[in-house]
């Protein structure tokens, strides 16, 4: 996995609650069975007028000038402010791929749903939760000022804006330290391969029926 | 010190090791696979050379994907090259790393989470994941069940294990007589109206109440079903004489000195009295009308006897946007009645709502009627070919299709339109599944939640309709 230590970049503000994954990337991308590729149609229905399907030369696709994505002042955005509970709905770890394969390396929002928050640190993209007045006023700075970045240091916990404002995070030891070395989380529990066998011997002695 | 809930004990069962940061590993008894969350999993182990840590704890089938329609052919029939491949790669893999499998021509395939409860291979006391997110349907037989991303599929696939951290206990209690006309789908419906699709974020649920141990084990099934939806990753109930009656002799389920072995474990799958919860939500049964959703997320809803709702006198303005958003989305204006917003299509089905009971309730609704000519179509999906085959046993498909409805084959169907069932843009449709979200049922799509009944009053009469004056009075059966 990519690690996530630093980073710096220009924040593009998604201003709806509870965007949920099948927004972030619609059913008919979900087909491929591959992991990459899926950045061109991150939030399809949104960005493209017209109906997506997967293979398709997004090229030749009509972009919805509305969608803050296709901002020029947005291009190659990769932090993305969102509001409450981002990433609601279905499990698909597509949508966190989708984010990442877009360029992006982190989101911040006031709060994210379960699976999607769970989802993102196994991709090396950074979920940020800061309280609902912080992300508020990310969204107003972000839209008064064209080329607004952010600084983002995972080791410190903090965001800081181009006035040199900064905002600490809270964000779990563990995830934060498989984050900041890119680490695997398969190669980690493997390191506790006797405390599983020892586990599983007393579970099959206990409840055989699980094990037939 | 204070009793343990049903999840504590789920949890602490299932503890392999604790880290001092409080990550956990816990161990995962059954997973269940399907084609669209597995091929990424797979092609993982492959890449580093791991192996299945035990081939007999998963369970796979495939239902995303899968027609229901001309389904002579099989895998190969499927006229979409993508989702073929997708439905072959989950067969290879299957066959590659020895893992159990009910492929599309098996009468046992069907979706996950109605094919594994109906097998017996979810049992009380069991921790049950898959790539769903609607794995937390589980619950309902005293299991700690939940979905989890293509990451943790391959995690559990090659260590049996998954790395988490406990979630807060919430208990969601639904007490009183459950009225006539209203369904496990409309309490569940009520209870993401009252708490929201981000009220249970960070929790386990346990539904309980006199009107959940009302429910049968199908009904709590709906109910935990769509825990997610109300933003919890797992939802469960405690296990009772109904939860055993249940399990008793199916395929997976335990046999001979097992069986008793297994059913005295499971007494002590409920929460102890003393047991505290995080949070308490408690709801009136009696309170509960048939549910109708009427915007882009399920905690969007009516009852039936309501009207769409007025952003204008919503005070957050974040949410009052989000209304205006979502009814510009739905093409419905505010006040509207609930009971003359018409539809153009029906569909019956899903993990929610397409085992043999939301069959009969749809069909004793259908049963000598016609579906409305104004409606283009009207599908009956089961959950499973084992609810296909009871179905037809029972006659079923045949009110369906004499009242006009199609009766198909079994899979996922139009709740995601993976497969070539879906909604053409501004289509609005009575839907039994589980999401509202834009685009969901087919990009511009309009999807309202029901229950199977009241889906099926609303295909006879043309637009939602109070199912409980329905069978009384309107759409008299000929």
């Amino acid at each position: 996995m990519r690690a996530f230590t630093q980073h710096k970049g220009v924040c593009v503000p998604l201003d709806r609650p509870n965007v949920d994954t099948d927004a972030i990337i619609p059913k008919q991308f979900l087909k491929s069975i591959k992991r990459s590729g899926f950045g061109v149609n991150l939030f399809d229905a949104w960005r493209y007028l017209d109906h997506g399907e997967p293979g398709q030369d997004v090229s030749t696709r009509q972009l919805n000038p509305d969608f803050v994505l296709n901002q020029s002042r947005y291009a190659g955005a990769s932090v993305l402010l969102a509001r409450d509970n981002f990433g609601c709905g279905s499990s698909r770890e597509h949508a966190p791929w989708a984010l990442e394969d877009y360029g992006f390396r982190s989101v911040i929002a006031p709060s994210f749903a379960d699976i999607f928050y769970n989802n993102c640190f196994k991709n090396g993209l950074l979920p940020i939760i800061l309280d609902a007045e912080s992300v508020d006023q990310l969204f107003s700075e972000s839209a008064d000022s064209e080329g607004y970045a952010l600084e983002i240091d995972l080791g410190s916990q903090s965001v800081t804006t181009p006035s040199g404002e900064k905002f600490d995070f809270a964000i779990d030891n563990f995830r934060k330290h498989c984050l900041l070395y890119g680490l695997d989380d398969i190669g980690l529990t493997l390191q506790h391969v006797d405390a599983i066998k020892i586990f599983e011997a007393k579970h099959r002695a206990t409840s055989p029926w699980l094990f037939s | 010190m204070a009793g343990k809930t049903l999840y504590d004990k789920l949890w602490d069962a299932h503890l392999v090791h604790e880290s001092d940061d409080g990550s956990c590993l816990i161990y995962i008894d059954r997973q269940l696979v399907h084609e669209v969350t597995s091929p990424q999993a797979f092609e993982g182990l492959r890449l580093t050379g791991r192996k299945v840590w035990r081939t007999d704890a998963n369970l796979a089938t495939p239902d995303h994907n899968v027609p229901t329609t001309n389904r002579a052919a099989g895998v190969a029939g499927i006229i979409d090259p993508i989702s073929r491949l997708q439905v072959e790669t989950l067969d290879q893999n299957c066959a590659d790393f020895d893992i159990p499998e009910f492929t599309m021509d098996d009468i046992r395939q069907g979706i996950v989470h109605v094919v594994s409860p109906e097998q017996g291979a979810t049992l009380p006391g069991m921790t049950l994941v898959c790539g769903d997110s609607h794995t937390s349907t589980h619950g309902a037989l005293g299991a700690l069940a939940h979905g989890v991303g293509t990451s943790e599929v391959e995690h559990v696939l090659a260590t049996q294990c998954l790395i988490q951290k406990k979630s807060k206990n919430m208990r969601v209690s639904v007490d009183g007589q459950i009225p006539f006309g209203v369904t496990a789908k409309d309490i569940v419906l009520a209870i993401i109206g009252k708490i929201g699709t981000a009220g249970g974020t960070g929790y386990a649920i346990e539904f309980a109440g006199s009107a959940i141990r009302d429910l049968s084990v199908e009904g709590r099934m709906t109910v935990c079903n769509m825990t997610i939806e109300a933003g919890a990753r797992a939802g469960m109930v405690a296990v009772d004489d109904k939860t055993i009656e249940y399990v008793k002799g199916r395929p997976f389920s335990p046999k001979g000195d097992d069986w008793g072995n297994a059913v005295a474990a499971w007494a002590d799958l409920h929460s102890d009295d003393d047991a505290v919860f995080d949070c308490e939500v408690t709801l009136d049964a009696a309170d509960i009308e048939p549910q109708v959703t009427w915007g882009t997320s399920p905690e969007m809803v009516m009852p039936i006897s309501g009207s769409v709702p007025n952003p204008e006198c919503e005070l957050d303005s974040v949410k009052r946007t989000g209304m205006e958003r979502a009814l510009e989305y739905i093409g419905l204006d505010a006040d509207t009645p609930m009971n003359e917003i018409m539809i153009d299509k029906v569909f019956i089905g899903s993990c929610t709502n397409s085992r043999i009971e939301d069959l009969r309730a749809a069909a004793a609704v259908a049963k000598g009627r016609k579906v409305a000519s104004s409606v283009v179509l009207a599908m009956v999906v089961p959950g499973s070919g084992l609810v296909k085959q009871q179905a037809e046993a029972e006659g079923l498909d045949k009110i369906f299709t004499d009242a006009g409805f199609e009766w198909r084959e079994p899979g996922c169907s139009m709740c995601l339109a993976m497969n070539a069932d879906r909604l053409e843009p501004g289509e609005r449709c009575a839907s039994t599944s589980n999401r509202n979200f834009e685009g969901r049922q087919g990009q511009g799509g309009r999807t309202h939640l029901v229950s199977p009944q009241m889906a099926a009053a609303a295909a006879v009469a043309g637009h939602f309709v109070d199912v409980r004056d329905f069978v009384n009075t309107i759409g008299e059966a000929s």
